[in-house]
């Protein structure tokens, strides 16, 4: 018994060392870890067709604010630029560890070798594989046994690390069959089951979610009445829902199609109707062979269906920049005439194998995603107003999501990358202050795109919250501000990495005035400790590190 | 409107002289009285059994029935009704009672059950419905409260929420009122504080330059002013129950659920409008009377007291007290003398807030069939909530989507409306 208690004892003890060892350094040597930026060929040829696509766009948007008389704001830095890149691919800020590097790599190429190494990581696919899970299946934990979420994220996830074709993997979700474990994909079909009622998936939800999130459309309104504004009607739903009225779930083979015709209950007259499979616009595209559900599948992902490349150049707009190109997200019908940006965008993505890896570099480079979120500051009245934000002549300021916030919370306490070669403990301990801190923080769900303040909850949380305290109090191991206090040279660098760890700047020359001379103040009654601590909480509570911008 | 009771108008018919008491003023006067708020409910305290109590083992006994495994029932204070043994306190306050024994939901799903109860609405994947309380404080602001107005006490998974009206609605959560209010304390002195605050201006104001109107537009500085409000509010005092006398507190029972029902009563008295308390493990799909047995005690103290409390601070009649599940349990007993889920006719308990009470509507079958006397659907329980609370349920409210949703597409309960 002893014996296992001391091997124990001395397992945690060396858990404790390696952990410390890889918190410890505040400057990391440039030979140590670097940008990694082999995976993804992508980046070293520039692409013709994509700088193409790129300067199409970029006049595009260019002639609106010209015809809007909108002066643009001018270019954000690459500390900035790179913040945004972090925030919408992997949820999280940039480590100081990563600021070092990327500064450390020739202007010219820096920002593109971040956006490799981003696509490259494992948390990168990860985190956008829940935002896509939102859109397809939701939130909710769907029924017991026959579904399993994490199973279809993790599925996701790999699909996006393989960087698979989105046209495939769509077509995998409308139209896969098999066991929910064994086919996590089945699981979009599964999700719509309700339990209780012999019924089998609910064709009805199959057709309100194919249309929502791959095409951008909410036939789902014309589910009960005939849409008021849009070309839909009851039938077209009812037409859409037929395609998903063969499929069925058995105890042992799963999700499959049977045969027998889809019959609804009419709802004026109680008798049993035949509803035969339609399709709501473009019929000519739907192929002749194959199971119900494959055909639509095929008709949804068709090139020529223009709303499906739409619909996911507007959801990875959205990822990006925090507020999709067209509102609402899944709605692009009502929004009458699109702009044209879209179109360019979704071509190219559609001509080049629906490659998502492609599209996101695509939008991250326009001139739009790269301007800054504020006026010319050499300028007397250059103040970007809400009139450039709604015309992308200005990077838009959107709250962060629950994930991102306590991403970087947690980021900016432990200077090195959390990431997948992160220590164990360190990782398990970011899980778990995550769930707990999203729980408080409030999650946003599927509407995670409405434009949303912030709520006094979230505050508080923020100034007084356990996560912060742990993150910030006088704990060595999980706490920056203590490391950067011990091991910071000067109070002029202690102040530098603060800004840097939190907020991926360094501070203004008025900043870092008063916040070297408060460290340097001999009779302030707090503890250098202290003062180090409070400066990491006005970071951590300003509008700056709450919102991208 | 303030309507007047029977005796204001005997007292304005008193100084007047009297000749003008006529027979409509009289009835006027009658009606007034029998509602005697002068005013409809104005709050909401849902006592929430998570998982799904059995109504068989608490509100809806069939003593001596097949389906009933040996529960037996008791008396109460209204002739006629009984409940389940166990609740032998509750039964002394039947007369503030209505038990609805017959909802019906087509959710027996912990998760969709919870959603249909809380919101009224079934889930639907295009909008996310608000809660009951949600709906209260959206449509009944009110000034003065720098506590949230939507509370949500003890452990749950899915607390209430604001839905498309928004996240401002949904409830704040915090645990066993024993415990200090999460996240409300600051962690350093006044004096640091202070100092943080000052010094965060420093670094706001370097962020405004360029941008100060789309920065003031997060609206993130305001937030963060009625935060700390809210830290220094009087009425945090409110989730303080150790205040209340000992006796009182013994009432109510010495457990987190009898503390946060206390709790509840003084967060509605300094103006919250909607609190819910959470009581779990009524998900007995195994040894279902026992484990019924063993939560009984703590409902019984906690409700019964919450009741005589409210009433003794005259609190009842502007306070609807609801309390129950997302779905009750099968009538039949499985094998590992469990019951499962049934959403198929369930009680939900009501009081207050105006609202008729020594009733029982409704009627589950004796023999534990599907066929419900006098069935209601949840979207009329809400329906009466809202008429209770004076809002019309067919008030529609804008989603972000565009449609106009209504506040409840529910017919209010008549019986239940006083």
């Amino acid at each position: 018994m002893w014996l296992r208690n001391i091997t124990f004892a001395l397992l945690c003890l060396a858990g404790l060392t390696a952990l410390a060892a890889t918190l410890v350094p505040v400057h990391t040597k440039h030979g140590g870890r670097r940008l990694r930026s082999t995976v993804d060929p992508q980046s070293e040829v520039p692409d013709r067709g994509l700088v193409e696509t790129v300067r199409r766009v970029d006049e595009l948007f260019r002639a609106d604010w010209s015809h809007g008389e909108l002066v643009s704001a001018p270019r954000a830095d690459d500390l900035t630029i790179a913040r945004r890149l972090a925030l919408g691919l992997v949820g999280t800020i940039p480590s100081l560890e990563e600021i070092r590097q990327l500064e450390a790599e020739p202007a010219a190429t820096r920002l593109d070798r971040w956006l490799t190494t981003l696509l490259s990581d494992r948390r990168c696919h990860d985190y956008l594989a829940e935002r896509l899970t939102r859109a397809f299946v939701g939130v909710q934990d769907g029924p017991f046994i026959i579904y399993r979420r994490r199973r279809f994220v993790a599925w996701l996830s790999d699909q996006l690390q393989a960087n698979r074709p989105y046209d495939e993997i769509v077509r995998e979700l409308i139209s896969g069959s098999g066991l929910w474990t064994d086919q996590p994909a089945t699981n979009f079909v599964t999700v719509t089951i309700k339990p209780d009622q012999e019924k089998g998936p609910d064709e009805d939800e199959l057709a309100a979610r194919v249309s929502r999130a791959f095409l951008g459309v909410r036939l789902d309104c014309a589910e009960c009445h005939d849409h008021p504004f849009q070309p839909w009607k009851q039938a077209d739903f009812r037409g859409l829902a037929a395609f998903f009225g063969q499929t069925k779930q058995k105890p042992f083979s799963g999700i499959t199609d049977a045969d027998g015709e889809y019959e609804v209950d009419n709802p004026k007259t109680g008798e049993k109707q035949t509803i035969a499979p339609r399709i709501p616009f473009l019929a000519e595209l739907l192929p002749a062979e194959g199971t119900r559900r494959q055909k639509i599948a095929a008709w949804v992902t068709h090139p020529k269906n223009r709303a499906f490349g739409r619909a996911v150049v507007n959801r990875f707009w959205a990822e990006l920049f925090g507020r999709p190109l067209i509102e609402p997200i899944d709605d692009l019908q009502s929004a009458g005439e699109l702009p044209p940006a879209i179109d360019v965008l979704a071509d190219d993505f559609v001509e080049h194998g629906y490659d998502l890896r492609r599209l996101i570099r695509a939008i991250t480079q326009t001139e739009a995603f790269r301007l800054d979120s504020r006026g010319n500051m050499g300028l007397s009245d250059a103040e970007v107003t809400p009139d450039h934000e709604a015309a992308w002549a200005s990077f838009p300021l959107s709250r962060l999501r629950p994930e991102q916030a306590i991403g970087g919370l947690v980021q900016s306490s432990s200077l090195a990358t959390i990431d997948y070669e992160s220590h164990i403990l360190v990782r398990i301990g970011r899980a778990g202050a995550q769930n707990d801190f999203i729980k408080r923080y409030g999650d946003l769900g599927e509407e995670e795109f409405a434009p949303q303040g912030g709520t006094i909850p979230q505050r508080l949380l923020m100034m007084n919250g356990q996560q912060l305290q742990d993150r910030i109090g006088q704990t060595p191991l999980t706490n920056a501000a203590m490391r950067i206090a011990m091991l910071a040279p000067t109070d002029e660098k202690a102040v530098e990495t603060a800004y840097l760890a939190v907020l991926t700047r360094r501070p203004t020359p008025d900043e870092a005035r008063h916040f070297v001379a408060e460290l340097a103040d001999k009779a302030d009654p707090r503890s250098r400790n202290q003062r180090l601590e409070d400066l990491y909480w006005c970071l951590l509570n300003s509008t700056e590190f709450s919102w991208n911008h | 409107m303030e309507s007047l009771n029977r005796r204001g108008v005997l007292r304005l018919a008193a100084l007047g002289g009297v000749s003008w008491l006529t027979p409509v003023a009289e009835l006027l006067a009658r009606d007034a009285e029998a509602k005697p708020t002068g005013g409809p409910a104005q709050s909401i305290i849902l006592l929430w059994l998570a998982g799904g109590p059995s109504q068989l083992e608490t509100f809806d006994p069939h003593p001596g029935q097949a389906i009933s495994g040996g529960t037996t029932a008791i008396p109460t204070s209204v002739p006629g009704i009984q409940l389940a043994k166990g609740y032998e306190r509750l039964a002394d306050q039947m007369q503030h009672v209505a038990l609805v024994r017959s909802l019906i939901s087509k959710e027996g799903d912990h998760e969709r059950g919870s959603y249909t109860v809380k919101t009224g609405y079934r889930p639907n994947p295009t909008v996310v419905h608000p809660s009951i309380g949600a709906i209260c404080c959206h449509q009944l602001p009110v000034a003065g409260t720098e506590i949230p107005r939507h509370v949500s006490i003890l452990d749950t998974q899915w607390p209430g929420v604001g839905g498309f009206l928004g996240k401002q609605y949904d409830a704040f959560q915090c645990y066993d009122p024993a415990e200090k209010v999460p996240d409300i304390t600051a962690r350093v002195s006044d004096e640091r504080l202070d100092r943080r605050l000052a010094d965060l201006n420093v670094v706001e104001r370097a962020f405004a330059r360029g941008r100060a109107k789309t920065a003031a537009a997060t609206l993130h500085r305001n937030t963060m002013a009625s935060a700390r409000s809210m830290m220094t509010s009087e009425q945090l005092a409110a989730f303080d129950v150790s205040r209340e006398p000992e006796e009182r507190r013994k009432r109510y029972g010495d457990t987190p659920f009898g503390r946060g029902c206390l709790a509840a009563r003084r967060l509605i008295e300094v103006g919250v409008r909607c609190v819910e308390v959470n009581l779990n493990g009524w998900d007995t799909h195994r040894d279902n009377h026992e484990q019924h047995a063993h939560l009984a005690p703590t409902l019984d103290a906690a409700l019964s007291a919450l009741l005589a409390d409210l009433a003794e601070h005259d609190l009842l009649r502007k306070t609807i007290v609801l309390c129950g599940g997302e779905f009750g349990r099968t009538p039949k007993i499985n094998p590992l003398d469990g019951r499962d889920h049934w959403p198929h006719g369930f009680t939900m308990l009501v009081a207050g807030g105006g609202l008729r009470g020594g009733v029982a509507l409704g009627e589950t079958d004796p023999e534990g069939g599907r066929n419900v006397k006098d069935p209601y659907e949840v979207a009329d329980l809400h329906a009466t909530v809202l008429a209770a609370l004076g809002l019309d349920p067919a008030h529609e409210e804008l989603a972000p989507i565009g449609r106009p949703i209504k506040l409840s597409e529910g017919k209010p309960i008549r019986a239940l409306l006083a």
